[in-house]
């Protein structure tokens, strides 16, 4: 039996969800144990190595303990802002993940277990391939300061108030950088749309627009880290002055809702980075045939890149100290996006003398 | 199914926009006009413009939501108190609304009850915007609209000078 073209496109569209999303939740809890064992390592310690082999169940523990503890909420505290904070951040952050494309689109093998329609056809693990991919997690990312101006705001503590608004500023000004650095990108591949971005770069690893646009993603990988509070640019969390920021006040699950978010944050903007910078799913040499570039392979490739990026973030994080407040403002506002713009005037200038 | 999602994101669009102006905290009214103005970049996006939609976002919702916010946390506003001396004009305040809201009503029946105007090619020059606009569909509802932006801007000037 065949279903509707709308019933098979949204049961497609049903299992990318469950999909990308469990994928999601899977790899926020993995990447908080990788990023404690890395940095242990680096530093010269063990981490946390009790909890299964290699202490790879360490996420499952420290769910369990978060489910326990108790929830505390401040007297003072503006009841409903509160419990609609983490919400707004989880939710965000997954709203994000919708438009970007996990790897290359392939063909579904012919399996008798499949139903009919669906065997041999071409999918891909991406929600929603939208026209205005790129607009529509800028539109996200905008929202996203909201999650953190309502935590910071609704607890009704100085130092979480301080905090939201650190964050929020900073967010808001790296935004713009971070907008900025896309543009080229644009320009070079006539499209909002990520697929389009990513099969412009295909052929030699020289046309991955990290090489091609050296300068916008050099602001896109600070502007991105800064996006997403890393070190050295987590000042909104600094523990020395303002103990944790704007969740100071959070615990328990919602505190683990919020530390959802931030790490769905980091790995959308990594995800992004190999998308739009580091040439997708190709591998970077022309003439690979077919098979090397589809369904099994052109996932190793992404993964890779994906895995580098997540890599290097908690590399800084080991090797960095934290910037002061006022240099991460001037350097957000005086280098960042006047480098960005600078390089969106210098590519335009080319593309319209190339007469492209 | 896109006339249930507009229906649904109408009806939200509304809601939030009564709780804009019935909430007395300034913090919930905000997020309040955030809502609305999601909703309607979800309407944007029904109608085929996805470009206006994160636009709306970006823009409204985004950037300058986010400036009314901070101004809002900064100077720490409190709930707002209710006006004793404020009670006389409301009678009249009453009168103008169901006036303005029949006038509303009227101009949706208009809309839904003429003709629908042949196809808008998409045609930016002035002269053809205000045939358009001018023409018998649109023309109540163009006129509705502007009296309702009058109120606004007569109710911001009151709101703002205490005394005039």
């Amino acid at each position: 039996m065949t279903p509707s073209p709308m019933v098979a496109e949204l049961s497609i569209a049903v299992v990318n969800i469950l999909l990308v999303i469990g994928a999601l939740l899977g790899l926020f809890s993995l990447m908080t144990w990788v990023e404690r064992r890395t940095l242990a390592f680096m530093q010269y310690r063990l981490g946390p190595n009790r909890v299964g082999p290699m202490g790879i169940l360490q996420p499952v523990a420290d769910g369990i303990k978060l489910f326990f503890k108790e929830e505390v909420m401040p007297a003072a505290a503006d009841k409903w802002a509160f419990l609609a904070a983490p919400v707004v951040a989880v939710s965000t952050a997954l709203l994000t993940t919708a438009v970007i494309p996990y790897g290359p689109p392939f063909s579904l093998p012919g399996w008798a277990l499949l139903p009919e329609w669906l065997r041999g056809r071409s999918v891909q693990i991406q929600i929603a391939d939208i026209q205005v991919g790129l607009l529509w997690i800028f539109a996200i990312t905008a929202l996203g300061v909201y999650g953190v101006v309502l935590a910071g705001w609704a607890a009704n503590s100085k130092y979480s108030l301080l905090g939201g608004l650190r964050s929020s500023a900073q967010m808001f000004s790296y935004e713009l950088a971070l907008t900025l650095s896309w543009i080229g990108l644009i320009m070079a591949a006539g499209s909002f749309r990520i697929n389009d971005i990513v099969a412009h770069q295909a052929g030699w690893f020289w046309h991955w627009n990290a090489f091609a646009q050296l300068p916008a993603f050099l602001v896109y990988s600070l502007a991105a880290t800064a996006e997403v509070a890393r070190i050295p640019f987590d000042l909104p969390e600094g523990e020395s002055e303002l103990v944790a920021g704007f969740h100071t006040e959070y615990s328990s699950m919602r505190f683990a809702l919020i530390q959802m978010a931030e790490y769905i944050n980091m790995i959308t903007v990594s995800v992004l980075a190999a998308n739009l910078f580091l040439g997708g799913w190709h591998p970077g040499v022309p003439g690979v045939p077919e098979t090397l570039r589809g369904f099994p392979l052109g996932f190793v490739w992404w993964g890779l890149k994906v895995g580098f990026v997540l890599f290097v973030f908690i590399w800084l994080r080991g090797t960095l100290p934290r910037f002061r407040y006022d240099q991460l403002m001037h350097f957000g506002w005086k280098v960042l996006i006047p480098v960005a713009a600078v390089w969106v005037m210098v590519f335009a200038a080319w593309t319209a003398l190339r007469g492209v | 199914m896109d006339a249930i999602l507009f229906y649904a994101f109408a009806a939200i669009a509304v809601l939030a926009a009564v709780v804009v102006i019935a909430q007395r905290n300034p913090i919930y009214s905000a997020f309040a006009l955030v809502v609305t103005l999601c909703s309607l970049a979800v309407i944007f996006g029904l109608l085929g413009s996805p470009f206006i939609a994160a636009l709306q976002v970006i823009v409204y919702a985004g950037a300058i939501m986010v400036l009314f916010l901070f101004v809002l946390m900064l100077l720490n506003v409190r709930r707002e108190e209710e006006h004793p001396e404020a009670r006389g004009g409301r009678t009249l305040a009453g009168i103008g609304l169901a006036l303005v809201t029949l006038l509303v009503l009227q101009a949706g029946s208009v809309l839904v009850r003429s003709e629908r105007s042949p196809s808008l090619e998409f045609d930016a020059s002035t002269t053809r915007m205000a045939e358009v606009l001018f023409s018998p569909h649109f023309l109540y509802a163009f006129e509705a609209t502007s009296i309702l932006i009058l109120a606004a801007l007569v109710g911001a000037v009151v709101l703002a000078k205490k005394e005039l």
